[in-house]
């Protein structure tokens, strides 16, 4: 914390400032995020009884299709749209890790292809990924020293 | 019935996201971590899994599945590799969104441009 | 000689005239209440440009053209140009003046800089080393969006107390002598922070360098609100005015009557979806040069306190936990040389 905290101005301002729509916000979220999930459903079952996928194949399919879904729709300026009203049920599915992944780049293709566009294409996504990939390092020591302490 | 199970704990999850974006200072970016993170663990003990049964793609779809997808990954990995498996597990089976992401994400960049608001 | 009063500020002994403004502006702008007031609307937010930074640039070096114009002017005739605008080292002043040719200076004073270009312009020619001198400040939405926040197409959500940057850029001609209006007095802003983290509150954060300005000027002039037809302070947006308001009043200040903002001016609030109204260079700039010189001109008003305000923060030091510094400077404009009384 700054050592030019003025605590009295700060309660005032918190008490003061507007706050965020709570519960309109939280009932989109709940509604759009939703939807998307029953659309990544319809596309699931579509590969699974249709095209005969089985289980894990088919869930991959439904990632990368989502992915692609929700890159296009950013590339045609839907994304953001839909974004402004829905918050986190457009920013949880991975949808929208597609849409932080394709917006950056749309954003810096104006400074190249190769310094703009490829490297800040990850600016907002990394954390994502280095999280998540750790993360899985480390259920995969515990799950070994597991195994082989213990036998599992 | 999958249908309406997919849409209310996908729903859900989102709904709680947005409670930890409204109530607290955290940045979508920070949830985003959290989620992953989340994910990972309780696929590790193999909890996840069940809720993947009950609510398919309302579990799978939301970034915690991807948490789950990884952990699931290294875990099958360690089985049949080894210690190698702890390293390659995870991203190998998260391979698919992340390629498709990053080649999508190339080809559209390469397609569209943003549009002032 | 000017006179020096109390501790900050500076009463100037010459008169010093706006001969003339331009300001060209963004979409949005036109769409808002003080459209009838701008001179160029561009028809879109590049303006022919392949980027946005460009395009900034351009609406710099335009509005700067057409000021020296409409002054009667030629840029020869310009001792030199105090520009600034919110993009990393300045680039779109620095473009902007590569091709004017006039001697400049660039500064950086977050929103309050179109202010701190007329003060430190007013303040040389008073100083007799100058005898013509522009100001100019620009901002544009989308160079400002990928700088401080995301990518434009990045599907986030902004809470109400959030700003829109204005897509404005705005130019002033100063002169030794003319027929006014005149400015009487510049009150050099101090550096104030109180403590504000979120970055997305900016009327917050700035609202206290906005107060200590105003009453430092009140104390160094012994002027008071009624001594203005209008008080204008820069983008404090709908929360900052709030608090302006309140907390003048505690200091015994009826803000009441006479004082706008220029952030809950240049929008219409409720329909625009701006949220907490405008901010950025080209907020209180084009407001300044657009509606406020106007009326002047026309009489309609007489006396103004200018208060631009900026937030001297940068993605760096927030990322870094740093809070959100202000600071406000004032410059009175009059159509009498010296001012009120």
């Amino acid at each position: 914390m700054p050592e030019n905290k003025n605590t009295d101005y700060l309660n005032y301002i918190d008490k003061t400032a507007p706050k965020s729509p709570m519960l309109k916000n939280v009932l989109l979220a709940f509604l759009i995020g939703g939807l998307i999930c029953v659309v990544g459903q319809l596309i699931g079952d579509f590969y699974q009884k249709i095209c005969g996928l089985d289980t894990d194949s088919m869930r991959t399919a439904v990632s990368v299709t989502m992915v692609f879904l929700g890159a296009l729709l950013t590339g045609l300026d839907l994304y953001p749209k839909i974004a402004k009203h829905a918050g986190a049920g457009t920013i949880v599915p991975i949808t929208g890790f597609a849409n932080s992944i394709t917006s950056p780049a749309m954003e810096f293709k104006r400074e190249g292809l190769v310094l703009g566009m490829s490297a800040k294409m990850f600016v907002v996504a990394a954390p994502v990924l280095v999280y998540g990939i750790s993360s899985s390092v480390v259920v995969g020591i515990i799950y070994f020293l597991y195994k082989v302490l213990i036998g599992g | 019935m999958q249908y309406l199970n997919a849409f209310w704990v996908g729903g859900l999850i989102c709904a709680i996201a947005q409670i930890l974006i409204d109530k607290t200072k955290l940045t979508p970016a920070r949830i985003l971590v959290l989620y992953v993170v989340i994910g990972a663990a309780l696929g590790g003990i193999g909890i996840y899994d069940k809720i993947v049964d009950y609510a398919g793609a309302g579990a799978t779809v939301p970034l915690i599945g991807f948490g789950n997808v990884l952990a699931n990954g290294v875990k099958e990995a360690v089985d049949s590799e080894g210690l190698l498996g702890v390293i390659t597990g995870g991203a190998s089976a998260a391979a698919g969104g992340i390629s498709a992401a990053v080649f999508f994400a190339f080809l559209i960049a390469l397609i569209f441009n943003p549009k002032a608001k | 000689m000017a006179t020096r009063l109390g501790k900050q500020t500076i009463a100037l002994s010459k008169s010093v005239s706006i001969i003339n403004t331009a300001t060209v502006v963004g979409t949005k702008e036109s769409e808002g209440p003080l459209s009838p007031f701008f001179d160029v609307k561009m028809k879109d937010a590049e303006w022919g440009e392949e980027t946005w930074e460009k395009t900034e640039s351009k609406m710099q070096k335009e509005a700067a053209k057409l000021a020296i114009q409409k002054s009667g002017k030629t840029a020869d005739e310009i001792d030199c140009a105090f520009a600034g605008d919110l993009l990393n080292q300045c680039i779109s002043s620095g473009f902007s003046a590569r091709e004017l040719g006039i001697p400049y200076y660039g500064l950086y004073g977050a929103c309050s800089t179109m202010i701190e270009g007329l003060s430190l312009g007013a303040l040389s020619i008073d100083g007799g080393g100058m005898n013509t001198a522009l100001a100019v400040a620009s901002s544009h939405f989308c160079t400002a969006e990928r700088q401080y926040r995301n990518p434009l197409e990045y599907g986030g959500q902004r809470p109400p107390t959030a700003q829109w940057t204005v897509t404005g850029a705005a130019a002033a001609v100063l002169e030794n002598g003319g027929s006014g209006p005149y400015v009487t007095h510049v009150t050099s802003g101090k550096v104030v922070d109180f403590g504000v983290i979120d970055q997305n509150n900016m009327g917050g954060a700035m609202a206290p360098a906005a107060i200590d300005t105003l009453c430092a000027h009140f104390s160094d002039t012994g002027r008071s609100p009624e001594s203005y037809d209008l008080i204008l302070t820069g983008d404090l947006g709908r929360i900052g005015r709030e608090i302006m308001i309140n907390m003048m009043n505690s200091n015994g200040y009826n803000m009441n009557d006479n004082y706008g903002d220029s952030g809950c001016m240049i929008y219409d609030i409720e329909k625009q979806d701006v949220h907490a109204g405008g901010s950025g260079c080209g907020c209180i700039a084009v407001t300044t040069c657009g509606y406020i010189f106007r009326q002047l001109k026309e009489g309609k008003l007489n006396n103004v306190l200018i208060l631009g305000t900026g937030a001297l923060l940068s993605p760096t030091s927030s990322l870094q936990g740093e809070s959100v510094p202000g600071i406000a400077h004032a410059i009175a404009l009059s159509n009498k040389p010296g001012g009120e009384g």
